[in-house]
């Protein structure tokens, strides 16, 4: 019931939608309306990445994309044979583009990982050699290196100290510079026990003292896993990138099959072809464009994440969120603003609206909450009672907020005012002997208030008319503006969206109206959480949730994709498979959209290297056997000058490819959140039928441009 | 009424009889594979067998009864033939050869008949009707079970159990095949096809030499020959002879009997998956590629160059005049987009480019509408492909049917459609590699490399028509062809039965806004597009040589 209600709210509405970058991280480019844009490319990367694209042309690099070994392999041989015959200019040539081909692919692989590269050196400054200062068992301090530190280690941190390792505050509270790794540079509070305890090795404290009690082992704290992340240094092929990668050697195998089997078909024909050309139309049907940029794909997906601060433990979670078809969403900061605010005042019978503004405005005054604050505010701006300050009301004894009276006031001039919860207020107007009439009253208006939603605060005064309520504060959950719209998306995306809170249900229930969500969990424990994630799964159904208590860390772990907030406790981040830097839960939503861009990229150049073949076979068959079958001569469609020129230009066509899908790669195809009818329509007509057609064009171009080099 | 006319208004029949009965066989035949209940009859079979048909059985289980029932009709096929000449009733015929018995044993096995024997001078009585025509039922079933198994996979959650293949293969036989085949023989009969066991007849002919005539159990063969897509004709001729096909009315209704299963196994489909929408894509998926080489090769065909062929009103070298070049072409594509095989005219004779439409039919892995059961699963691979291919596009890892198609499943499908390209290619390449199977070749040129690439494709794609003009009773060309024709029919089985029970294992994922759709028009484009770039630009460079040479030829 009382899972992340008021405690938690300061933290979630820490995370911030648009906050300036730092350093020399790559920017966090988001548009306005929250899409998922494409990220930022620079040519001058593919400048500077090329020594590592040649590096990558080692045996033992090339062999993990099945395609790409091939091609690398066929520029082997077609050199080799060039040396047996130096004077044939065509198969230098075609080994040079051969050659281009692969170095081009290991570029596209080179340059997603160099902007990673980037940001692991900005972090790795972070991680600068820390001096510890470890408590020893009798209690006083020594001196100790940041890498010598064990599990259960207790180290002292005092303002100015750079934290030596991961771990949890057990004594003491200090605010904390943490924009080494988030790059937020606004300091954060972490206290011993509850949910902000987790502390991050490499962040500096900025005040006061703490004792840090070490969780994790020196080389493998988060900033070592986010170095290793980022530099892509621990990156596995998902499940997805393998099956993908079946399907592309399966294809090259079909195709080295028909190319291997051509020279006795030649034979008989009466054409000799020599391995040159076979290895040309080799590397041209086989799927080059995707073989080459499948890797980069993949890298530049973590990449989008990082650069919205969203560090995804494996390749995995990313396409999991793609897959997702349920999202787990608080209310507190993601649905809502993360505190209520007034909305009105009901006065009972006989009080005016004004008077009861008035008390409740000076009840309010000396409450520092948000809701307190929301209070004063409408006060002055719908019945412009002036907001007083504390100090001009002299005399007045300021009565705080507590856990037993549940209620917050003020005496002024002889007058007791009070505003609390329904309950409390009205056995504070029994006790002072008030009529109980206008008590029914009230307790009506509270539970019409509580049955719409909102939450009724009772103000009271006693003075010499008596004790009486004055009526009633409707406190109310302002929900973001555009979630409806967001959520309407997402149902078109085929994605559910469950709103958690710890609201009663008829609360609950009045919220997820309003903001449009299609089902709810009012009252809401782990235990709840955790059942209704593993009821969804039992569906066939992936699970997406955020969370950052450690009560959290069990239904993270469950879930297919956990984002965890890094203001959260260390379990709850080691329990999730991604952590949001910025701590916006509502960054879930990218995330998805992240993932199924990913897919998608993946899907469409796919698609496109394959309905790429038409026009090379239509280039190069006719080029092999116009001169014995003159027939065949018809179905050189685009007229290619002559066959020499037919298969160089689709070998470069090939090699050029590449080239230009780098961007396309590293960014991801442009995805709006459309059902996936509108998508496939959509993808296939720009991938499929553009796969079909492009190659026709950009090899006449290219034979036009080869034709007139002289010699041709 | 204009040849072309004729030759429309036949398709259009063809069409509106296939569309009537699709519904009614459809939900038939999947009610038979979903009983809980067994004929009398059939009880007697599993009792004789030994077989429990309620036990489920895992995919391997279910692959080890195929692989033992085959061996077992390969050798009592081949035993069969090898006593023909002490068995009663065999005309008098002796004894058929080990090599011959061995390739026609394998070949009614595994549905190809490829037929490297002249039917009324080789096979008697006894072999025709309790070998031959038996294995026309059984091989038949053998390739629905398959498909039901694949059906059941996609239909299934969380299971290993496929289904009891005895029981699959008992009734598809008994409740399916036979009943239709029974009534189709009927019909045939009626309409002129002969059924007896009369013998040998010498007939003069009007240009002097005397010709053989036999008589045989024609009808009932005929039946099961076009229903259970076999094509292994009683007679050499085939559908061609007049006692298999004497009228354009049995040729039609031959036609009829060929697509009529694999059509309707697409509403079983859609039935046992829960979807009928799910099969009519497949159906359209089929019915497009089918109907539009149709009219691709009703247009060759018509429109043929050369004042012989305008005289005659287009092609009609090797086709019979009863049929004229509608019902040729109508049946030429019925029977290379199946599994079936039958001719009713030499496909060798057909224009270039006629002749490539039925290479290009069997090399697509005939699965348009394709053999029975064999079509579907085929299509259903594919459509695996297809979904992988482009189903990413829609921002999910790929799923049909409500199952993931993971890294094995991508697996047992890329070997499954890598099988019969690497048999035919190998095959062919090494034909025209080595000194001495050429000399078989009997054409020069561009047309000879056809009737070898022809073979292979045949073969190994279990289809069993024969291009002609290859002399293909050599010792190379048949082994060849029988290790084709074996590994062509089994080695799929397995990765298909592999995929289902990988796909059965599964749970299902739910269907939601952002799955893709592949009961829609859309996704049916998608898979026609897929079947013809995939396994069409597989064998371009072939076909460019052998049919495109000569049907470009200026």
């Amino acid at each position: 019931m009382t899972f992340r209600t008021d405690e938690s709210e300061d933290t979630m509405s820490t995370g911030t939608r648009t906050r300036a970058p730092h350093g020399d991280l790559p920017t966090g480019h988001k548009p306005a309306d929250g899409r998922v844009a494409a990220g930022l490319f620079d040519p001058r990367l593919m400048v500077r990445s090329f020594p590592q694209a040649l590096r990558k042309l080692d045996p033992r690099v090339m062999v993990k994309s099945p395609v790409m070994f091939v091609v690398w392999a066929g520029s082997v041989l077609t050199t080799v044979f060039s040396f047996t015959d130096p004077g044939d200019w065509f198969g230098w040539t075609i080994s040079a583009w051969l050659w281009l081909t692969v170095i081009f692919a290991n570029l596209a692989e080179a340059v997603a990982e160099g902007r990673g590269k980037a940001q692991a050196d900005t972090l790795r400054k972070a991680k600068s050699d820390t001096v510890a200062r470890r408590v020893a068992a009798g209690g006083e301090e020594e001196r100790v290196p940041g890498t010598a530190l064990r599990i259960g280690d207790l180290v002292v941190c005092e303002a100015g100290d750079v934290i030596p390792g991961d771990g949890d505050v057990v004594e003491g509270v200090a605010s904390v510079d943490e924009s080494a790794i988030t790059g937020e540079s606004a300091p954060v509070i972490r206290e011993s026990g509850g949910d902000r305890s987790a502390v991050t090795g490499g962040t500096k404290v900025l005040s006061d003292r703490i004792v840090v009690r070490i969780t994790t082992k020196p080389g493998e704290t988060f900033i070592d896993r986010m170095i290793a992340l980022v530099e892509g240094a621990a990156r596995q092929k998902t499940p997805n990138e393998i099956a993908l990668n079946i399907l592309l050697a399966s294809l090259s195998i079909v195709f080295l099959l028909a190319c291997a089997t051509l020279p006795p078909f030649a034979e008989y024909a009466g054409t000799r072809l020599t391995l040159v050309v076979l290895v040309a139309l080799l590397v041209c049907l086989i799927p080059t464009t995707i073989g080459a940029l499948l890797s980069a794909i993949g890298i530049a997906g973590m990449d989008r994440l990082v650069q919205r601060n969203v560090l995804a433990m494996s390749g995995r979670a990313v396409e999991a969120a793609g897959d997702v078809s349920t999202l787990l969403l608080d209310k507190t900061g993601t649905i809502t603003l993360g505190n209520r605010r007034a909305a009105e005042f009901v006065p009972v019978r006989g009080v005016t609206e004004n008077d009861l503004a008035d008390a409740a405005q000076l009840s309010s005054l000396a409450d520092e909450t948000p809701e307190g604050r929301s209070v004063v505010v409408l006060a002055k701006e719908r019945y412009g009672l002036r907001e007083r300050s504390r100090g001009e009301l002299t005399g007045a004894e300021w009565v705080g907020f507590t856990a037993q009276t549940r209620m917050s006031g003020v005496d002024v001039d002889g007058r007791r005012i009070r505003k609390g919860a329904t309950g409390a207020v009205l056995d504070w107007v029994r006790e002072q002997g008030g009529r109980v009439e206008v008590a029914d009253e009230a307790e009506r208006i509270a539970d019409l208030i509580a049955r719409s939603g909102g939450t009724p605060l009772l103000v009271a005064v006693e003075d010499e008319e008596g004790a009486r309520v004055l009526g009633v504060i409707h406190l109310k959950d302002v929900v973001k503006e555009g979630m409806r719209e967001r959520f309407a998306e997402l149902r078109r995306m085929g994605i559910r969206t469950v709103m958690i809170t710890g609201d009663n249900p008829l609360t609950a229930k009045a919220i997820a109206e309003e903001a449009g969500v299609d089902d709810y969990l009012a009252e809401a424990t782990p235990e709840d959480k955790m059942a209704l994630i593993k009821r969804e799964q039992a569906d066939g159904k992936l699970v997406a949730m955020t969370g950052d208590g450690t009560n959290d860390a069990p239904a993270l772990a469950q879930a297919d994709v956990g984002v965890a907030m890094n203001t959260g406790t260390s379990a709850a981040k080691e329990a999730g498979n991604m952590v949001d830097l910025d701590s916006d839960p509502t960054k879930l939503i990218e995330i998805v959209e992240i993932g199924k861009q990913l897919l998608i990229t993946r899907g469409a150049l796919t698609t496109f290297s394959v309905a790429n073949d038409v026009a090379k076979y239509f280039a190069i068959i006719p080029a092999l056997f116009a001169a014995v079958y003159p027939g065949l001569d018809t179905l050189n469609i685009m007229r290619l000058s002559s066959p020499d020129s037919a298969i160089l230009s689709a070998v470069i066509f090939n090699a050029l490819v590449i080239v230009a899908l780098v961007p396309l790669a590293l960014k991801g195809v442009r995805y709006r959140p459309l059902s996936a009818d509108r998508l496939l329509r959509r993808n296939l007509g720009v991938y499929g039928l553009g796969g079909l057609i492009a190659p026709f064009v950009g090899i006449k171009i290219i034979d036009m441009v080869v034709s007139l080099v002289p010699g041709l | 009424m204009s040849p072309v006319l004729s030759g429309v208004l036949q398709l259009l029949a063809l069409v509106g009889a296939l569309a009537l009965a699709y519904v009614p066989l459809g939900n038939h035949m999947a009610r038979v594979y979903s009983s809980k209940t067994h004929l009398r009859a059939e009880r007697w079979i599993y009792k004789a067998v030994g077989a429990d048909p309620d036990a489920g059985m895992t995919w391997s289980a279910y692959l080890r009864g195929i692989l033992a029932f085959s061996v077992a009709g390969v050798l009592f096929l081949y035993l069969l033939q090898r006593l023909q000449g002490v068995l009663p009733g065999s005309l008098g015929f002796s004894s058929v050869t080990p090599a011959q018995s061995f390739n026609t044993a394998v070949s009614f096995v595994t549905n190809t008949n490829w037929q490297s024997y002249y039917g009324e001078q080789t096979m008697g009585h006894v072999v025709q009707t309790a070998g031959l025509a038996v294995q026309n039922f059984v091989s038949a079933a053998v390739g629905m079970a398959v498909a039901v198994a694949l059906v059941r996979g996609f239909a299934r959650s969380r299971t290993g159990d496929l289904g009891n293949f005895w029981a699959d293969l008992v009734r598809g036989t008994v409740r399916i095949l036979v009943p239709v085949a029974a009534v189709a023989a009927v019909v045939l009969v009626a309409c002129g096809v002969i059924q007896n066991f009369s013998g040998i007849h010498e007939v003069g002919q009007f240009t002097g030499a005397p010709q053989q005539w036999n008589g045989g159990a024609v009808a009932s063969q005929e039946a099961i020959k076009e229903l259970g897509t076999n094509g292994g004709g009683y007679f050499n001729a085939n559908a061609a002879h007049p006692f298999e096909n004497p009228t354009p009315l049995t040729n039609l209704f031959e036609v009829f009997l060929i697509l009529l299963i694999p059509f309707a196994m697409t509403r079983t489909f859609g039935v046992l998956t829960g979807s009928v929408r799910q099969g009519y894509a497949i159906l359209a998926t089929m019915a497009v590629i089918w109907l539009g080489f149709t009219a691709l090769m009703m247009w060759t065909e018509f429109a043929h160059h050369g004042p012989a062929l305008q005289a005659a009103g287009g092609a009609m070298e090797g086709k019979e005049v009863r049929f004229g070049i509608g019902g040729s072409s109508v049946f030429a594509v019925a029977t290379t987009f199946t599994s079936t095989g039958a001719v009713n005219s030499f496909h060798s004779s057909y224009t270039g480019l006629g002749g490539g439409i039925t290479l290009l039919g069997m090399m697509l892995g005939e699965i348009a509408p394709g053999g029975v059961g064999s079509g579907l699963y085929g299509m259903l691979v594919m459509a695996v492909i297809a979904v992988f291919l482009a189903g990413l596009m829609v921002g999910r890892t790929p799923e049909y049917l409500r199952k993931k198609i993971g890294a094995r499943e991508m697996k047992l499908a890329a070997c499954y459609i890598l099988v019969t390209p690497a048999l035919v290619l190998v095959l062919t390449a090494a034909s025209l590699a080595l000194p001495t199977p050429p000399h078989s070749m009997l054409n020069p040129g561009a047309h000879g490399f056809s009737e070898v690439l022809y073979a292979f494709t045949s073969a190994a794609n279990n289809n069993g028509s024969a291009f002609a003009g290859l002399n293909a009773n050599t010792d190379w060309f048949n082994t060849t062809t029988g290790i084709a024709m074996l590994l062509g029919r089994f080695l799929p089985m397995v990765f298909v039965l592999a995929l289902a029970g990988s796909l059965a294992a599964q749970r299902p994922v739910p269907v939601t806004a952002g799955t893709l759709r592949t009961d829609k028009p859309l996704f049916s484009g998608l898979l026609v597009g897929a079947t013809l770039i995939i396994t069409g630009l597989t064998y371009f460079p072939a076909l460019a040589l052998g049919p495109l040479a000569e049907g470009l030829a200026r």
